[in-house]
Parts: C-alpha cells; structure tokens; sequence
C-alpha cells in the first residue's frame, strides 16, 4: 500500500505524532486507497461494524436491568420489558438486532464467495472472518439462552448435548459445561458472563480483519489487481464513507421495521413461558440463522456423525481458500462457477427451511440431499471447476472496462455505471 | 541459525525452564477450570425419595432428581410381556427387560433423551413406550431405543425400594 509519509499541519499535532502516531494511523484510515468499482455488496462491511456496536450498547443497558438467576431471571426481562423506561425498545433492537447481524454477515459471506475474495492474498482476512462467525454463534445461543424461558432452557439444553456425542469424555465435558447435572442456575450465570465477553472477542478480531484486509486492499467487483491507484482507486473518505452511510441508512429501515413493526416475528412465542425442566416443548426450533446447520445435524440418523457434519459446515469454510483451486476471483469471469454459487445459494436456502421443518418424511430426504449437496460443493465442484472451468478474459485493469480497453462489452456491464461520472 | 549442533548446556537449561513453567501454568489453570465442575451444594442434591403407593398399573410420574425429569411407571401385564418378548437381537442397544427392571412392574428411567436431552413423551411413539418430540426418537415400553437419531437406551438411575412404597432414587 502506497501510505505516503504523512506529517501533521499542527505543532501539536506533530508532537503528539511522534509519540503515539495516532494521526497518522487516521490518515491512513481517510485516504485509504479503494478500488472505485466497489458495489453495493460491499458496504456490509461498514453496516456489520454498526452491528455490532449496536449489539454492545444496547446489551449493556439491559445488563444494567437484567437478573441473572434461574429464579429471577425471566421477570427480570419481563420488568425491562414493562417497567424500565424505554427498556422495551432496548430489548427489542438487542433481540432483532441479533437477527440483522445475521442478515448483515450472510450477505458479506455470500458476496465474499462470489467475487472470490477469500483467495489470496487475503486468506487470513477470510479466516478471521470465520473466526468472528463463530463467536458470533456462540454469542447469540448464549444470548438466546438469558431470558430463561422455554425456548432458551431447551435449546440450552440441546446444544450442550451435542458435546455428550464425544466419546469417552463426552458426558464429563456436558457435566462441566452445566456445573450439575442438567441446565440449571450455574449454567445460567456462566453463559451470562461469557455473552457478555464474546462481544469484546469479537471486537478484537474486528480490529484484526481490518488490519489484515488494509495490507492488500480490497478486493472488487471484477477480482483484479490495481494497477494504478492513481486511476483505479478512489481514497475512501468521502467516497466510501458516504456510499457506505447510504447503505446503512437502508439497512436501518430494514432493521426498524422489525424492531417497531413485527418484534417477535423472529422469535418463538415459546420464549415467552417460563423455563421448565419437566416439559419439553412439542417442537424445537434454534433461531433462522442457525436452521441450516441444524437441519445438518438432523440429517444424519447418528448422534456423533450428526453433530460432525454440523461442526464440518462451518470449519469447511475455513479450508476454502485452498478448496476452490481457480486463480481468477470474481465469479463474473467464471461462467460455470457462477451456476455452482446460485446452486449452492438455493442449496443453503433449502436447508434453512426443512431444519425449521420437523425432521420426518420428505424432509428429512431433502434435508439429506441437501447436506451431501452441500459438502459435494466444497469437497468436489470447486477443486474440480478450478481445473476444468474455462474463464472469460479478464480486463486489463479495474479502469480499462469503463473506458474501453477490452473488448468485453458483458465486462463493462458488471462494473460500476458510476463511473461515468468521475 | 547454525545447521545441527549437538544440544548444549544451554539448551537443557532452556528445555527445562519451559518444562517447569508448563507445569506450573497448568496447575494454575486448574482451579479455574475445575470452579466449572458441579459444586458441593449441588452434589449435596444428590437422592429423592418417592411415595409411589397412589399409582395404579399403567400410571407414571414424574420427579425431578438432580435437575433432571426421572419416569417412574407402573407398568401394565401387557407392557411387561411386550417388553420381554422382543428379540434382543432386534436391538439398537440391546439390554434385556430383566436388566433394565429390577421390579418387573417398575420401570425407572431419566427421562432424558440420550440422543440431545429433551423430555421424551409417554404413551407415543411406534413401540408403545416413548417419543422424543425434538429429534424423532422411539423407545419401547422398557425405555429401549428402537427407532431414530438416539444412540442408547433411556438411562437407568441408581434407585432401590426402601419399602413397598418407597423409591429412593440416587
């Protein structure tokens, strides 16, 4: 990257730099060089960070109300919700705005998996990615787990199960993660820590991904390198800044319509009846965005396979950058690999609709086709399609598309009609 | 760094020094760890006793014991010979009806699915016994897992009968 040596205007300014070169590190964050063909697809970035800062602020209010004992537990969350001022607006963006991390992070996923940035050079930008995903999990199922109702004991209780599929170890790992013999008031007071901790974990991985994705840049539409900042990039304030601001201000009328409109449409009215150990509810279902993997773990008619294949989808993700053996990046030059993505698309849709489907019948079929579909997908097509696929012809440069450099016409199409403008 | 030299003075100092310090995280990794492990007063939880003198033939209850839901059914003629006919071949994980019941008429079981821990239901299922509702397990009228993602039968708890009435569990 092309930092250029940069000294503050201000006397000040240079005295404080020169102690702790915090200027210049804002320096670098403004006239950050950006491909300027970027898309919509890649403000998410941007709308995630506001996420997640949304997610600490409003978790650490509740925290201030919230109770965190198996017999106070679910009334505390009923007092916020009827008593604290404005705590019932609180809550609901904390609860709805797990749901739009969610959303946030599965289009930056899918759209990293079209344009191939998970290839090198930035392979640990992916990785740390992953990383984030995980914890994110982890976070919202603890999360899930704080208002002590039906719902959140049960799927409790569920998930620390699948550690009991380990052999050997697997019920003394269970006994542990409860401190007793089933979820139960130790349970409760831990998950409550660690939820409370993840949010910082992930922070810090935050931090790293941006590190790492400044030392190449950013990837872009058409999946080339810049050759010439000067003429392919654009310094990312105001232009991102701006673009990404429009973004977020969409995303939030999104995420307002949910928090002011429909509330609990993501939940289970489940959740809203006291824990009980004594009855299971008649049909258990984790929050959407974790059907897909549960519909995984469904699949397979054996306990410890299940709960492998489930673990499998995710940590797959991590093997991607040396799975998908083509050297050209964006799917916009890859005509079979583009067939493939909306396939896999579909695939990861289908299975989020039959794990929210009880597991019997045809469900359970597609379910199973689905889940082969899906390792068959990482594990066979994309080696394979590096191989044999025949891509299109690149451009020259991010530029040379716009201003007639190839002759592509179908490339100049896919690339930003902005540009016209600069 | 210099190719294969033969290790030193230094380099046992070195080995060793990691060595002791490895041990030492590790035994103050301990404590932390193992707070996480039931503590007393939970294991002080560790029996119930039940009157069971109310129940007639094809009855249950259901206590709690350790946090966790334990079935006590008083099974009917017909339960019992359906559970001591079946093959022990034609099972997942075969355990015969004598082994399961100490009492043939009692049958005493977590109700703790042994596939992901939910609650199963009595009276459903295929084989007459129970159903777990979450991931589509059967178990027969001994708590034998016949059908589905479980990998074991229902568990069997400590229990004996401290008189005709009585089950003290645990």
């Amino acid at each position: 990257m092309s930092d250029h040596n940069y000294t503050p205007s201000s006397k000040f300014g240079k005295w404080f730099n020169d102690r702790l070169p915090l200027l210049t590190l804002a320096n670098h964050l403004t006239d950050y060089p950006t491909p300027k063909n970027l898309n919509y697809w890649w403000t998410f970035g941007g709308i995630l960070t506001f996420c997640l800062i949304t997610q600490i602020i409003t978790g650490l209010v509740l925290a201030m109300h919230y109770i965190a004992h198996a017999d106070l537990a679910f009334s505390s969350v009923e007092h916020i919700m009827r008593d604290v001022n404005y705590g019932w607006l609180i809550r609901y963006i904390h609860a709805n705005g797990a749901s739009m991390f969610f959303l946030a992070v599965y289009i930056h996923i899918f759209r990293s998996l079209f344009y191939g940035s998970y290839k090198a050079p930035r392979e640990i930008i992916w990785i740390l990615g992953i990383m984030i995903y995980l914890l994110m999990m982890a976070a919202a199922f603890m999360g899930y787990v704080l208002p002590w109702g039906q719902m959140s004991f049960w799927g409790a209780t569920v998930i620390t199960n699948l550690f009991s599929a380990i052999p050997l170890v697997g019920e003394s790992i269970t006994t542990w993660l409860w401190g007793g013999y089933s979820v139960d008031n130790p349970t409760l007071t831990r998950f409550f820590t660690l939820h409370y901790l993840i949010p910082f974990l992930i922070l810090g991985l935050v931090v790293l991904h941006i590190w790492a994705l400044h030392v190449p840049g950013n990837n872009n539409p058409i999946g080339i390198d810049i050759q010439k900042p000067s003429k392919d990039t654009v310094p990312f304030h105001p232009y991102i800044v701006i673009k990404d601001l429009f973004a977020l201000l969409l995303f939030m009328i999104v995420f307002a319509f949910f928090v002011f409109y429909s509330p609990n449409i993501l939940g289970h009215a489940d959740n809203y009846i006291e824990a009980n150990p004594l009855v299971t509810p008649a049909h258990i279902v984790p929050e959407w965005y974790l059907l897909p993997f549960y519909a995984i773990l469904r699949s397979i008619p054996d306990k410890l396979l299940g709960v492998v294949a489930m673990l499998s989808a995710i940590f797959i993700l991590a093997a991607l950058p040396w799975l998908d053996t083509s050297k050209v990046r964006s799917a916009v030059f890859r005509p079979l690999y583009k067939q493939f993505y909306w396939i896999l698309v579909i695939d990861v849709l289908i299975l989020g609709y039959v794990g929210a489907m009880p597991a019997e019948g045809l469900y359970l079929l597609i379910a199973r086709v689905a889940t082969a579909y899906y390792f068959l997908h990482f594990l066979l097509i994309l080696p394979i399609l590096g191989k044999i696929e025949k891509t299109t012809p690149l451009p020259l440069s991010i530029t040379s598309p716009v201003l007639g450099g190839s002759a592509d016409l179908a490339m100049a199409k896919n690339t930003d009609v902005r540009k016209e403008k600069l | 760094m210099s190719d294969k030299k033969k290790p030193n003075r230094r380099d046992f100092i070195f080995t060793a020094t990691a060595a002791v310090g490895a041990v030492g995280a590790g035994a103050a990794a301990w404590p932390l760890i193992d707070q996480m492990n039931p503590d007393a007063s939970v294991k002080a939880l560790a029996s119930t006793e039940v009157d069971v003198s109310s129940l007639q033939p094809g009855q249950s209850i259901t206590v709690l014991w350790r946090g966790k839901p334990v079935f006590i059914k008083r099974r009917t003629e017909n339960e019992i010979s359906e559970a001591r006919n079946v093959k022990i071949s034609d099972l997942k994980h075969p355990e015969k009806d004598e082994d399961r019941a100490q009492n043939p008429e009692w049958l005493v079981m977590l109700g703790v699915c042994t596939h992901l821990g939910c609650v199963p239901l009595a009276d459903k299922g295929e084989y007459g016994g129970w159903f777990c509702p979450c991931h589509g397990s059967h178990y027969d009228t001994a708590g034998r897992i016949r059908k589905g993602p479980a990998p074991t039968n229902l568990e069997i708890p400590k229990y004996e009968f401290v008189n005709s009435n009585t089950i003290k569990i645990g």
